[in-house]
């Protein structure tokens, strides 16, 4: 080898030197690293390193000098501070000026006081967590102590040598060069980065791998080359140049990031590259980000309106003034004053001049304090979100974060939500769920038991947790643990509840890194026929082995199932370690790296080598030595009953001196007392996702179990074969774009070099090797067809499939791909395309072994949060990478796609089957829905679950002629057909067509389409659109959409890094938005629209002056209330009413979601409710200004006794209010107002007793003193109040009254007591149904339900029971009776066809989408109706069903609806390898959780079954008597 | 803050469950519906009924009386003459009678009113200097630039009280004499002290420091009477040498800017001590003799004399009992309306309750 890079070094040098020459000219590309120890003085002119960063951060914008100008200038980019700069300064002009000029610049001062204070403030916080940064220690090798010495963070320079140690953080970039560890890695947690927990192998630069003795600083002469500081935390790239002139590239494997941890390593040595803020970290720290909210973009019209306005008052008395100069004609007037020259101004100059003047008089109506106060209430109530208790996670110890602190009221202005399915809806924790191997089908029924008793825990749990609740809030924590000893209780009782999430909660609490691996996903209990098979394979391959004979000997089928679990088992990254000790290696006597070169590949493979590998004590023996550290880790489940699972992992302990004695030799520095500590801990695996952890732990189950893994070789426990060591030759990582990712590796019992491949079955099918025609392939296509049914099956269950496939190399194949890999590895341009298209050749004509099905539950309360944002008015929308049918499925199981409704699924080939697609579907639309009069419309709208005139639409129909109808319609959409949708010629079509569609749910959508459709929605609709996700595949969708929500979950943090909200969990998204949103919205939307009527009505007071005093700009307001009237007398009340005000409690608004609908319409800021406001505020000022004017003509008050008593009235004008629009009064509102009028009267008489001669040329000395002693002052101070507030307060009145918003009945409920009010909101009809009826006509409403046919778990049978008698009541009234015929008859009694089937031929291809559809629909009506009636009889089930199916019936309860039974889905699979698969009729429950629930419903005891049967009752009878209501009362 | 920093528990970051944090605060949240708000609606008016009936009653027995003496009687000539400025030095005086129908009982309040005088004019209300009118020194001679153009003369020589406001005092002399019978004249007695309010004599306004050697003539050396007045500060008061210069009530009156461009400022009260004033003013015969100074042609105005009673609410003013009458109406009729709307849709609203 070193014989190879000495040739090849001589040439490469003779590069390096070419490229110096080159890198002087373009300085600026690259970055040339030398160690500073080189160097005598570090800090020296000669040193090359001395131009880049060093390590001192400095994250602080200011220093105390440039503090004032920096942050002046920064405020000045606000273009509200330059106006009110501008007139502040205007008034030093004296010929314009109007108030004492340092008094005009008062406010302006206080206002960037105020912000500069806080950013002062945020700066020193800053400062603080710098310095405190900056004095880390860390060791730094140093050149005169010829050691390392302890250093701060902050001397740390590029090109210094630090020494880490084991969870020691990162104090810069590091380039690895030396790690105590065999294998020469170093792990990294890089949670700090990107939020993943999961370890990361990074290594050693490859020349200083081979270094045997400790690495010497002192003896690296190496020049590092390398890129400019970027922020791309996943590509590093660049050369080492030794002095020999050989070079070595670097890649993002060998550096080590700033922040993140050093794990399971002993101690590594690396040389800084980039320091301070040249780190990848800092580079990647933004700040939080600014979005302008749509409140905020309606408000600045508003704005500029007041602008308008304010430019008519000022022109208005301008030529006012202009005319009554010029009535005076030459004749000046004695009071007419000259200008300060003493010369006369003609009437147009002082016109002009006036004109100014009057800006800066009336400069209030431009709310200056409006942008202060709206961020002093936004950063409020996002404190207040975050204080959320009901948004804050146990398990994971998290709450609501938000990221974005300006568009907390655009969550209350939603229209449209854009859903990841993975992770989101999802929990994305992999359970696996079934098998097939080598077209075997394995069902893990006792598996499915056990993870259905999990769901179960979860949900009684939860009715602990809930029962917590009910009782008195300050109770709530001690009643939660109380719950939690009930249930602690319970399990004791019940042995198999132990290992229930509860507890797994508790664990994962416990210790932070067990993420993956709660009990849930490690315990799979295996398949007893598959378990079978393993053991015989086992057992076979030992003989075999120890008989060396060929392994050709075994079945086919058996050595299938081996291979398909060694797949499972070394097809992956994961990475094994046990908890509590960082991993020790022993030392390797032998190193081994992957194959790197040709010759390395000749040498390992010579014919000697190969048998000597044979040999299995060399092998195994390897593999001990290894695994030896974690030596009894590895555990095994004694039994693979369930009922263990739940205890923590019974380990097989072995006895050491077995372990011992059967390998020798014994490691010199094995360690036995910290092997006996070991003892108790299990492995850990750490994989980078989900789904492969859930695959190894599946495979663990079978005995197959990962003990370790090196770079170059991974270690397999089997039973009865003990440890197998796989040379790992490569690993071809996954991608998305090959969707697959595969290993290479030398089997060490066959000796062959073998590919294993796994991945998504739509890519690995294609893949697979043509069948030949003898028999072995005519076994193969049967394996093929078999599997692709149990895939379809599988994803019928909504499970993730993947597909497993080996391929068997020769040694030429191998060769002459290790030829191509080779070169595709060193290639310093284009790396990553070779290394694809070089994995790409690698991966074809596979063997197919197995298919597995993974489960991903779904997150807690997801179809109930689903159903109330949809009841809310919101779209739902979910994109995902996933399969369509596993789409679906989780769609059904999730409540986003009702089995009732109808679906068009859109799968085209080409742009113009696309285009006809979308044309047919639209026609079916149109005919179905509009073209097709209905007899009664409130029926139809009752059955279609149309919503007229949908609010959804109804903002967007402003672009549109007719309003849009929102059908119960479901649309599928793949990724394929979505491009060719996405294309602008269609994209009208699309959205004509998607958005009349109740759900829409793009499948097999990219990161790209998923943003481009928010955009396509957002832009063409121009609506409210929030995305949701938690992978980085979510990133650009949550960045484009209006708000984007983060789900701060198991995929790293790539996406909530970018969302402006990230949330624990999806449920919470409900309260966010329904709450929270619904609270920002109207509480700023409200303060805003009284900042606007306040500062008119001021600002009008004066205006109405001017026809009084020539208008000549004197205000009878002094101008120390006119300065601090917005700043400081009506302040503090609306600060407080815009944060706290309530106008529906929270529960009630979780209750009634219709409620989000007046923030989805705007309906408290609606455009002319500005003008509304306005007008409101000139009656008002009208009255304070005349009721004073009158009170006083013709007496002798001067101008001030005069005008105090109207700034008084005005003051508690507005306070009076903002009182009526007050809804909910707490001591702070009471507190504000008093106090406000205190700090008026305080402030006034101070300022009236003070200093006369000071505040010239204003003097209202005693003034207000005088003004007390007077009667006619608080006789005013009666009336107009009275007279100005009586229309607003009598419009309040009548609007309660007579047409009382949703709003307005929701407040009403809030004032019930608490009991009451929920008895109503379950049962009443009466109560609801004024509710509904309440709703303004032209405020559509969702139905308030959906049909009670949806819910179709057996435990419901109460609530069918119930309902339908409460279904009797209501048809006994004698109104609603029609409609409810409707209903129920609905789909059979229009046509028996209900499948869309949208034929037509283009190209010879038929496109042909059939629709999910409701065929036995009615008899199912029936069977709800009569539970007695043998519906179920139509019902087919596959597999497992008779053993439930007769417990069931011994339960007694009746025979289980699931929707899939009711509703066959047909499905047209496009897959062109199986065109025998033209129709397949599936007939399996979609969503195989309902199905599994009805079996552990049997398990479960009879009590809780009823309580939940109560639970379901009461949800149930409430939507369900919603909708009737609605009909049957005041009709 | 640092709460947080210290828990460092398995659930360290659960926020509080206090009824602040969780937004539960106890709250009172009114509902404007009809029956909510009906109560108040007919308390406010009656509440508002009877103070207007009150106000009423107390206005109806007040008098007041304006004698218009523009160009009345004897004085167009005078009138005519102050049309130009040229004879602005030539005193003038004229007399006007009038009939006071009613004797106004009590105290009664002379004033002199101004119409289509804009005292409230911005510039011209800045035009004067506080700081001068506390007897400063220093601001007596170097008035403020507000005072501009009227600080100094152009020869430099300061102006005491400076500003456009001093200048243009009302400086008309008015007597107003008793004609009981066609021969016998009494003169009107009338306080010509006490008319400002006390704060302004006393401490808005004050004379620069005099003591007895030192007068206050000498006290304003050095400066110059304001362009339009025909005596210095310090000689206003020819009978009362203690109400001249800055604290002279009628400068101090006048000083107070009116707020509208028809105003009244007090003039005098009558002097109750003696002869038929005791019980106020008698009704019968009167003439009012003018030292006709000021001009109003210029400007269109007109001067009056003005004599009123004072109720304990301000002078005669039908406006704020009207006003309380209307506005009680006013609540009146919307909440009829409203109980109309109670009546109708109540039924309604009280199946809302239930």
């Amino acid at each position: 080898m070193a014989r190879e890079t000495g040739e090849s070094g001589e040439t490469k040098s003779a590069k390096v030197k070419k490229h110096k020459r080159r890198k002087s000219k373009k300085e600026s590309k690259t970055r040339t690293v030398h160690a500073n120890i080189l160097y005598d003085h570090t800090k020296g002119v000669d040193n090359p390193n001395r131009h880049y960063a060093n390590n001192k951060i400095k994250t602080t914008k200011y220093t105390l000098l440039s503090f004032l100008p920096k942050n002046l200038f920064e405020q000045f980019h606000r273009f509200a501070n330059v106006y009110f700069v501008f007139i502040a300064l205007l008034n030093f002009v004296p010929v314009v000026n109007a108030f004492q000029p340092e008094l005009a610049l008062a406010p302006v001062v206080f206002i960037l006081s105020v912000t500069a204070i806080k950013d002062l403030w945020e700066d020193y916080r800053r400062h603080r967590s710098d310095k405190e940064i900056n004095h880390l220690d860390c060791l730094v090798y140093c050149r005169s102590e010829k050691r390392y010495v302890e250093k701060y963070w902050k001397e740390v320079r590029v090109g210094d040598f630090i020494r880490l140690r084991c969870n020691e953080i990162l104090p810069a970039d590091v380039l690895l060069v030396s790690s105590s560890d065999p294998d020469r890695l170093c792990h990294i947690e890089t949670a700090t980065l990107d939020g993943e927990t999961n370890l990361k192998q990074r290594q050693v630069v490859r020349s200083f791998i081979d270094l045997d003795c400790e690495f010497d600083p002192l003896k690296y002469n190496s020049v590092i080359e390398c890129e400019k500081p970027n922020n791309d935390l996943n590509r590093f790239r660049g050369y080492i140049i030794h002095r020999s002139g050989k070079r070595d590239g670097l890649y993002k494997d060998n550096l080590l990031l700033r922040g993140c941890t050093i794990r399971n390593t002993e101690e590594a040595v690396g040389i800084v590259i980039y320091a301070g803020h040249e780190t990848k970290a800092m580079l990647n720290n933004n700040g939080p980000r600014y979005k302008r909210s749509k409140l905020e973009r309606q408000m600045n019209v508003d704005v500029f309106w007041c602008v308008i306005i304010l430019l008519v008052m000022c022109l208005f008395s301008a030529i006012g003034h202009g005319l009554w100069m010029f009535q005076y004609g030459d004749k000046r007037p004695v009071f007419d004053v000259l200008s300060p020259e003493g010369t006369d101004l003609s009437p147009v100059v002082s016109a002009i001049y006036l004109f100014l003047t009057m800006i800066i008089v009336l400069q209030v109506l431009i709310p200056i304090s409006l942008f202060v106060s709206i961020e002093i209430v936004k950063i409020c109530q996002v404190y207040f979100i975050h204080q959320d208790m009901e948004l804050y996670d146990e398990e994971t110890d998290s709450h609501l974060q938000c990221r974005a602190l300006n568009i907390t009221e655009d969550l209350g202005q939603m229209q449209y939500i854009f859903s990841d399915k993975t992770g989101t809806l999802t929990e994305n924790k992999m359970v696996f769920r079934r098998c097939t191997v080598a077209g075997v089908e394995y069902s893990h029924d006792a598996n499915a038991r056990r993870l259905a008793m999990y769901q179960e825990m979860d949900s009684e749990e939860e009715d602990c947790t809930s029962h917590g609740g009910t009782l008195p809030r300050r109770d709530s924590v001690t009643s939660h643990q109380s719950g939690k000893v009930v249930l602690r209780s319970q399990s004791t009782k019940s042995h198999r509840r132990t290992g229930s999430r509860a507890e797994a909660k508790r664990a994962s609490i416990l210790s932070k890194h067990t993420a993956f691996s709660s009990p849930m996903e490690k315990d799979i209990t295996p398949d007893p026929q598959l378990m079978d098979k393993v053991n015989e394979c086992s057992s076979q391959m030992e003989f075999i082995r120890f008989h060396s004979q060929s392994l050709n000997q075994i079945p086919p089928d058996l050595c299938d199932v081996f291979d398909f679990f060694i797949a499972l088992t070394i097809c992956n990254t994961v990475v094994v370690s046990s908890p509590n000790q960082p991993r020790q290696k022993v030392r390797r006597y032998e190193l081994k790296s992957p194959v790197k070169t040709i010759e390395d590949f000749i040498k390992r493979f010579t014919p000697s080598r190969l048998t000597s590998g044979s040999n299995n004590s060399s092998s195994s023996s390897l593999a001990t030595n290894r695994s030896s550290s974690h030596k009894v880790g590895c555990s095994m489940l004694s039994s693979p009953s369930a009922e263990n699972t739940l205890t923590k992992l019974n380990e097989e302990k072995r006895p050491e001196h077995d372990l011992q004695h059967a390998f020798s030799p014994v490691p010199p520095n094995f360690d036995k007392t910290k092997a006996l500590a070991q003892d108790e801990c299990e492995l850990r695996f750490e994989a980078e996702s989900p789904d492969e952890a859930a695959l190894v732990y599946a495979a663990r189950a079978y005995k197959c179990a990962l003990v370790g893994r090196l770079p170059d070789q991974v270690t397999v426990e089997l039973p009865h074969l003990g440890k197998l060591s796989f040379e790992l030759l490569h690993t071809l990582g996954f991608d998305s774009t090959r969707k697959r990712m595969s290993v290479v590796v030398k089997h060490p019992l066959t000796e062959q070099i073998t590919v294993y491949t796994k991945g998504a079955d739509s890519v690995i099918m294609d893949l697979i090797r043509p069948a030949t025609d003898d028999c072995k392939g005519k076994r193969q296509r049967k394996i093929l067809y078999k599997t692709q049914n149990y895939l379809n099956l599988y994803a019928a269950d909504g499970l993730r499939t993947l597909c497993i496939a080996k391929k068997v190399l020769s040694k030429e194949e191998y060769a002459s791909w290790l030829q191509c890999h080779l070169e595709a590895e060193t290639a310093i341009q284009r790396r990553e395309e070779l290394l694809f298209e070089s994995a790409l050749r690698l991966e074809t004509n596979l063997q197919l072994l197995g298919a597995t099905g993974i489960e991903d539950r779904l997150q807690d309360g997801v179809p109930e949060t689903i159903a109330s944002l949809r009841k809310a008015g919101l779209q739902i929308w979910v994109l995902t990478g996933d399969k369509q049918e596993t789409a679906i499925n989780i769609a059904y199981a999730c409540k986003l796609l009702d089995p009732e409704e109808e679906l068009i699924t859109l799968n085209a080939d080409s742009q113009e089957a696309c285009a006809v697609l979308l044309e047919n579907s639209l026609h079916y639309i149109q005919a179905k829905f509009l073209c097709n009069p209905r007899p009664d419309p409130q029926a139809a709208r009752d059955y279609a679950g149309i919503n007229f005139s949908s609010p959804v639409c109804s903002p967007a129909s402003s672009g549109h002629s007719s309003p849009f109808l929102v059908h119960r319609l479901g649309l599928v959409i793949d990724g394929r057909t979505l491009a060719y949708a996405l294309d602008k010629s269609l994209e009208d079509k699309f959205l004509a067509v998607a958005r009349s569609c109740r759900s829409v749910l793009c499948c097999r959508s990219t990161p790209l389409q998923k943003s481009m459709v928010v955009k396509l929605v957002r832009n063409k609709l121009k609506v409210m659109t929030l995305a949701i996700g938690d992978g980085a595949n979510d990133v650009s969708m949550i960045q484009v959409a209006d708000v984007g929500v983060g789900i701060s979950g198991q995929e790293g943090m790539q996406a909530v890094m970018a969302s402006d909200f990230a949330l624990p969990r999806f449920r919470y998204l409900q309260k966010l938005l329904l709450v929270h949103g619904h609270w920002c919205y109207s509480r700023l939307a409200n303060m805003i629209l009284y900042f606007f009527y306040k500062n008119a009505m001021f600002v009008a007071l004066i205006f109405w002056y001017q026809f009084y005093c020539g208008f000549s700009g004197s205000a009878m307001v002094d101008q120390w209330y006119l300065i601090f009237f917005n700043l400081m007398f009506s302040a503090f009340p609306q600060l407080i009413t815009g944060t706290l005000d309530k106008d529906v409690s929270a529960e009630t608004l979780q209750e009634l979601p219709q409620l989000y609908m007046n923030g989805q319409n705007s309906e408290e800021y609606k455009p002319y409710m500005f003008w509304m406001n306005m007008i409101d505020a000139f009656y008002q000022s009208l009255i304070c200004f005349f009721i004073p004017y009158f009170a006083y003509v013709d007496s002798d008050v001067d101008l001030f006794t005069w005008g105090t008593p109207i700034t008084t009235l005005a003051l508690f004008t507005i306070l009076l209010h903002l009182g009526i629009e007050t809804k909910t009064w707490t001591w702070m509102n009471w507190v504000s107002i008093g106090f406000s009028i205190a700090l008026f009267f305080t402030v006034a008489l101070c300022y009236n007793a003070s200093c006369p001669t000071c505040f010239s040329p204003s003097n209202t000395y005693w003034t207000l003193q005088r003004l007390l002693g007077e009667p006619i002052f608080y006789l005013l101070c009666v009336v107009t109040p009275i007279a100005a507030l009586l229309p607003r307060y009598f419009y309040r009145a009548c609007q309660g009254t007579l047409f009382p918003n949703p709003v307005h009945v929701g407040r009403q409920l809030d004032k019930l007591p608490m009991d009451m009010r929920r008895i109503f909101l379950s049962q009443s009809q009466m109560k609801l149904g004024s509710l509904g009826s309440l709703f303004p006509p032209r405020a559509p409403f969702f139905p308030l339900c959906r049909p009670f046919q949806k819910d179709y778990r057996p435990r419901v049978k109460q609530a069918h029971m119930s309902s339908t008698k409460q279904k009797e009541k209501a048809i006994s009234s004698p109104i609603p009776s029609k409609s409810m015929e409707m209903r129920d008859t609905p789909l059979s009694s229009k046509t028996s066809d209900n499948h869309i089937t949208l034929n037509f031929r283009m190209q010879e291809k038929v496109q042909s989408c059939r629709q999910g559809s409701d065929g036995p629909l009615s008899e199912n009506l029936h069977c709800v109706k009569e539970p007695s009636s043998p519906a179920t009889g139509t019902l087919t089930r596959t597999k497992d069903t008779p053993a439930s199916r007769t417990v069931l019936d011994s339960t007694g309860l009746e025979a289980p609806l699931s929707p899939t039974d009711l509703c066959p889905v047909r499905l047209l699979t496009s897959t062109p390898l199986l065109p025998q698969t033209e129709t397949m009729q599936l007939t399996t429950p979609p969503s195989f959780f309902l199905g599994q629930k009805l079996e552990d419903e049997d398990h479960s005891n009879q009590k809780s079954l009823l309580k939940q049967a109560r639970d379901v009752d009461h949800s149930q009878s409430t939507s369900c008597l919603q909708e009737h209501s609605l009909k049957t009362t005041f009709l | 803050m640092g709460k947080k920093q210290t828990g460092t528990g398995p659930l360290s970051r659960r926020p509080d469950n206090s009824a602040f944090k969780q937004q539960r605060l106890p709250a009172w949240s009114p509902s404007l519906t009809a029956q909510t708000v009906l109560p108040t609606f007919y308390i406010l008016s009656l509440v508002c009924l009877l103070l207007g009936i009150w106000l009423l009653i107390t206005v109806k027995n007040t008098y007041e009386l304006k004698v218009d003496y523009t160009n009345a009687g004897t004085c167009e000539r005078c009138f005519n003459l102050r049309k130009h400025a040229i004879d602005s030095r030539t005193a003038c005086t004229c007399s006007v009678s009038f009939y006071v129908p009613e004797t106004f009982p009590g105290d009664v309040f002379f004033y002199y009113g101004l119409r289509n005088f804009h005292q409230n004019l911005r510039r011209y209300m800045d035009s004067r200097d506080d700081a001068q009118m506390v007897g400063r020194k220093n601001n007596l001679k170097a008035p403020s630039s507000y005072c501009s153009p009227f600080d100094y003369y152009a020869d430099g020589i300061p102006i005491a009280p400076c500003g456009a406001v001093a200048n243009s005092m009302f400086n008309d002399s008015l007597t107003v004499m008793y004609n009981p019978t066609d021969v016998l004249e009494i003169q009107v007695p009338l306080y010509r002290k006490g008319i400002a309010w006390y704060t302004d004599k006393n401490v808005k306004f004050r004379n620069p420091p005099t003591n007895n050697t030192f007068t206050l003539q000498q006290a304003f050396e050095g400066t110059t009477r304001p362009l339009y007045w025909q005596r210095p500060v310090y000689e206003l008061d020819d009978t009362d040498s203690n109400n001249n210069g800055f604290i002279n009530d009628d400068l101090i009156v006048w000083m107070r800017e009116a707020a509208f461009p028809n105003f009244k400022k007090l003039y005098g009260v009558l002097n109750r001590a003696q002869g038929p004033f005791t019980e106020g003013l008698p009704a019968g015969n009167y003439t009012l003799s003018i030292n006709y100074n000021f001009p109003v042609e210029p400007f269109r105005g007109r001067k009056e004399l003005v004599i009123s009673m004072v109720t304990w609410f301000g002078g005669q003013n039908y406006f704020l009992p009207i006003a309380y009458l209307v506005t009680s109406g006013l609540i009146l009729v919307t909440a009829v309306v409203l109980t109309t709307v109670y009546v109708k849709v109540g039924k309604k609203g009280k199946n809302m309750e239930e």
